[in-house]
């Protein structure tokens, strides 16, 4: 069995895989990572969203075979201690959730979709999240947290520089 | 607009910052809170029942049936027995005299065929997706491995797909019994009255699709034994419910089994069940004496969740002139799929008292007919039968008003019940008890700009625009707050209504909540925390909700039908008011007043008249101590109570749709949506409107984009999320919210429920929207989902009929898919209806 090495929210792995095991299920049964939920089976639900080397990965679509050397950030790693990111608190603070099952998809999918528009209009953040699927919200206040978290982003950026 | 309502929103939320630990003079009800639950949502520290792994723990996975209806003829399990990983495989025929029947609780007739129902396949299948065998193995790939090794052969039977060909003499039964499930009938007035020589009547046959309710997550169980006792983790909404359900079924004593529903993500009536899986997970614990985990995959889940809706409707409506109702006919079929679950035959009779709407009328008269088809069972699916009576009645108030030449909201108004006419006992024998239908109507229209957007709509059709504007209306009430459990039994329900609450107040002056309502998203634990902080006078921060555990709450009804708050919600305050009477007993002993002398203000007991007092706090520890209390006066102020009210909530509102129609693609946009409901008193305005928006959502999905198709073999072509479409952020606009608030008379905190309103009141909106807009061109109706190939092709065949061409190609394709073959259903059902229900 291939032997990969992979950093999940700055911790590395080093791990003897199955080739046809997904990284979410490395994530969820294996490291016990499982602030990553899934939806779906197709990838068309996004609640298993994660960043793969910064950039948001269904973690349903990928092997974990090729995360092997790559840096993976969940949900669980957001926080810098208890103060949560910009986005996990503009998402409390919009009531962006109700289950909460798409949540930590729809924070990490957020994050990379801020990082290349940083002040994203209410059409690009819903053309932007149209993979993540939400069955309770209807979406306007996750649009809402969207908008602001990329502002508090902005903002923290701003004072960090 | 939109700024406006936003500013007003804004204002009321509350930084959390400014409000935690500070005592709650200021009320907590009615506040804007950020929700409690959210700081384990947002970073992922959540208890999915699929995170829960034991020691020890099996995967397993089930086989399913690929046939709609078969005879199984042989079962070879030895080749997957032997295969890596695996413990066990196991048939139906294994657990044969073991496995018991999965239970119906609502015996709606005394015709009613109930069929055994075991939760694996033994001889016969009877849907595509039925369990007729399960692996368990040491990871869940080994156990998906192993199905494939499983040999079973079938003998196919022919399908029962469609409800008006089951019950045509010499149909293929589901069952020995036949295929008609029920039949019920009841009326209000002189139907044949109302109708005779009436000036206008109205009749419309609307197909209420198939429905995957589609909670974000998959259904999920854990099951584990120490031989002696049986936990069952289970992403349900109904853990009191199950675990009697279980005894029952399993005959694991009660005592012997805890259920838990750990955080589950979302329901939608989908979680109110008991499951195939979750009774073989309990004899699979119990025969292998290890813990068992099964996660649905999406696939398996299209399959096997029960489905919503499913029906087909005949209603007509009988009018005067100037628009005044007379009465109201409705005629249904129901698909109940292969069995009838936990409530599938009582779904269609909660919507029987609701196609009279918030109308008055001299006559009702409402009959349906359950029949059996080889397809997965329907069930509860947000809003229950009363989308489905909703969407009838008032797409078919938009119909009467094109009929008379009349504004469809003016029709309304000439038929509401108004406001000062509350209490109002509607034909169909509830009691409204209040409403305000004038008010939600008209703030719905002044921030829609219905005026503007009706002289948009004649510009757009003068022009010939190849988008047309349409608009759409629907005003809705619905019976929620399944409650008062003696009308639930004369509707032979087989549970109560009533809702149980325990407050147990700590040493340390915390507060622990007990609910037996169980949560998956509404925000219990904040609501109640709020209701306590007020009732008790402690922090909101100092409250904790505990539910969803039967060895924690160990009694409730749970939670659906927008009953939590209605219900549950005000059983907390009682057993608030509880606590706070034995804390004033203790108060007048300590400060040597009478109790009469006590009054209690923000968490403290003072002798009136007087500086002297103590906390509620003090005395919480007081009774810690017991140094010195009351004689006869036990330690602890705890209290429990329940609360089971008189009558159900009838929430209400106006939702108004501006759609845009591209009448040469078919592709149909919403261009606004305006929302006014009206919930009674509101304890968090934030998860109210979220609940809204959520509601609104849905219904829209049922108009747009949703539908479970099966062909004509009875396989599901609607497997995926790529195949059933839920709405995405992209497909949606921002939804204008406002409400007005008449609170409930028949609740101390005038409280009517909100979870279902949005999808109730949306449907119907949409659809009127859309065929508003296709109306100029011929178009009368459009089967939902209305999905651009349906508007393409009734706009097709509009076009076609108005010139004259409709024996042309596309057109004659376009009536067979769209058009007639509705109206085909319609005459064909219509028949079918008066030969299953009179």
């Amino acid at each position: 069995m291939p032997r990969i090495t992979v950093t999940v929210d700055g911790v590395e792995y080093e791990e003897e895989v199955e080739p046809r095991l997904l990284l979410v299920h490395l994530l969820r049964d294996r490291l016990g990572k499982t602030g990553t939920p899934i939806g779906c089976d197709t990838s068309n639900c996004g609640a298993c969203t994660v960043l793969l080397d910064g950039r948001s990965a269904k973690s349903c679509s990928v092997l974990a075979v090729q995360a092997d050397g790559s840096d993976v950030v969940t949900v669980e790693g957001l926080a810098r201690g208890e103060e949560w990111h910009p986005m996990q608190r503009a998402f409390h603070e919009e009531h962006a959730l109700q289950c909460g099952y798409c949540t930590p998809g729809m924070i990490m999918a957020a994050i990379d979709l801020v990082r290349d528009d940083p002040d994203p209009s209410e059409q690009a953040v819903r053309e932007g999240l149209e993979g993540n699927l939400c069955r309770c919200t209807g979406y306007c206040n996750i649009v809402r947290a969207v908008r602001r978290g990329a502002r508090e982003m902005a903002r923290q950026e701003a004072r960090t520089a | 607009m939109t700024e406006q309502l936003d500013a007003g929103l804004v204002g009321e939320r509350i930084a959390e910052s400014d409000q935690l630990g500070r005592p709650s003079a200021a009320h907590e009800v009615g506040r804007a809170r950020p929700r409690k639950e959210d700081a384990r949502l947002v970073t992922g520290r959540t208890m999915w029942t699929d995170n829960i792994q034991l020691p020890g723990m099996m995967y397993v996975a089930f086989l399913r049936s690929p046939m709609a209806h078969a005879r199984i003829t042989r079962v070879d399990t030895s080749a997957a027995r032997s295969q890596p990983g695996v413990v066990a495989v196991y048939s139906g025929q294994d657990f044969a005299g073991e496995q018991g029947s999965l239970p119906c609780a609502w015996p709606v007739s005394d015709d009613v065929v109930i069929p055994d129902h075991p939760p694996m396949a033994v001889d016969e299948v009877r849907y595509v997706g039925e369990a007729v065998a399960c692996v368990v193995a040491t990871d869940r790939y080994k156990a998906a491995d192993a199905l494939d090794a499983i040999e079973i052969d079938y003998e196919p039977l022919e399908p029962v797909l469609d409800m008006t060909e089951a019950l045509t003499e010499g149909s293929p039964k589901v069952h020995e019994a036949g295929n008609q499930a029920f039949t019920w009938k009841f009326a209000g007035g002189d139907i044949e009255e109302a109708f005779r020589d009436a000036p206008v009547v109205v009749e419309r046959t609307y197909v209420q699709q198939r429905l995957i309710p589609t909670a974000m997550e998959p259904r999920a169980v854990v099951a584990t034994t120490d031989g002696e006792t049986f936990t069952l983790y289970s992403a349900t909404q109904i853990p009191h419910v199950l675990r009697v359900m279980l005894a029952l079924t399993t005959g694991i004593p009660e005592h012997r089994l805890r259920v838990v529903a750990p955080d589950v993500g979302g329901g939608f009536g989908s979680k109110l069940q008991v499951t195939a899986e979750e009774v073989l997970a309990l004899l699979l614990t119990r025969r292998l004496g290890r813990p068992v985990k099964w996660t649905e995959s999406r696939s398996e889940g299209n399959l096997t969740v029960h489905h919503g809706r499913d029906q087909l409707q005949r209603i007509s409506v009988a009018a005067d002139r100037d628009g005044r109702l007379r009465g109201v006919r409705a005629d249904l079929l129901a698909d109940m799929g292969a069995y009838l679950m936990l409530v599938t035959p009582g779904v269609p009779l909660l919507g029987a008292f609701m196609y009279n709407g918030i109308y008055k009328m001299d006559a009702y008269d409402f009959r349906c007919t359950g029949v059996f088809t080889t397809k997965m069972p329907t069930d509860a699916y947000r809003g229950a039968g009363r989308p489905e009576a909703t969407f009838a009645i008032e797409r078919t108030m938009d119909e009467l008003a094109h009929e008379l030449g009349m504004d469809p909201v003016e029709l309304r108004r000439r038929n509401w019940i108004a406001h000062g006419e509350f209490p109002y006992t509607t034909i169909a024998g509830l009691t409204y008890d209040s409403g305000n239908y004038e008010a939600a109507t008209d703030r719905a229209l002044a921030l829609f700009g219905y005026e503007e957007l009706r002289a948009e709509q004649a510009d757009r059709r003068e022009r010939r625009d190849p988008v047309q504007l349409g608009i759409g209306v629907s005003t809705f009430t619905e019976m929620c707050g399944l409650a008062p459990s003696r009308v639930l039994g004369s509707l032979s329900y087989g549970a109560g209504g009533w809702e149980h609450a325990s407050v147990r107040m700590l040493p340390t002056g915390k507060v622990e909540v007990v609910t037996g309502t169980s949560p998956h998203g509404q925000g219990h634990e904040t609501a109640w925390s709020q209701i306590v902080a007020d009732a008790l006078g402690v922090p909101f921060a100092d409250v904790s909700v505990l539910h969803g555990d039967t060895s924690v709450s160990h009694k409730g009804m749970d939670t659906y039908g927008s009953r939590s708050l209605v219900v549950g919600g005000v059983a907390v305050l009682a057993a608030c008011e509880k606590v706070r009477e034995r804390a004033r007993n203790l108060a007048a002993h300590m400060l040597e007043a009478s109790v009469e002398d006590i009054e209690f203000a923000d968490g403290s007991f003072r002798v009136r008249g007087t500086g002297s007092g103590r906390t509620i706090q003090e005395l919480a520890l007081a009774t810690f101590a017991a140094h010195d209390l009351p004689d006869g006066f036990e330690p602890g102020l705890d209290a429990d109570a329940t609360f089971d009210p008189d009558n159900f909530s009838f929430p209400h509102g106006t939702h108004l749709c501006a759609i845009e129609v591209d009448t040469e693609t078919g592709q149909a946009r919403i261009r606004s949506y305006v929302a006014v409901d009206d919930v009674g008193s509101v304890v968090n305005p934030l998860i109210v409107e979220g609940q809204v928006h959520g509601g609104i959502a849905q219904g829209v999905g049922q108009a747009l984009f949703e539908e479970a198709v099966y062909d004509g073999e009875g396989n599901m072509l609607t497997t995926t999320m790529a195949d059933y479409l839920i709405p995405s952020a992209a497909d949606l606009p921002d939804f204008v919210t406002d409400r007005t608030e008449t609170p409930a008379t028949t609740n101390p905190l005038g409280v009517k429920g909100v979870g279902e309103a949005g999808t109730i009141a949306s449907t119907p909106a949409v659809v009127n929207a859309v065929v508003d807009a296709l109306r100029p061109l011929g178009v009368r109706d459009v089967r939902m989902p209305c999905t651009p190939e349906r508007l393409w092709r009734a706009v097709t065949e509009a076009r076609a009929a108005q010139t004259g061409s409709a024996q042309t190609g596309s057109a004659q394709t376009g009536s067979a898919q769209a058009g007639s073959t509705q109206t085909g259903a319609a005459q064909a059902g219509s028949t079918q209806i008066t030969g299953g229900a009179r």
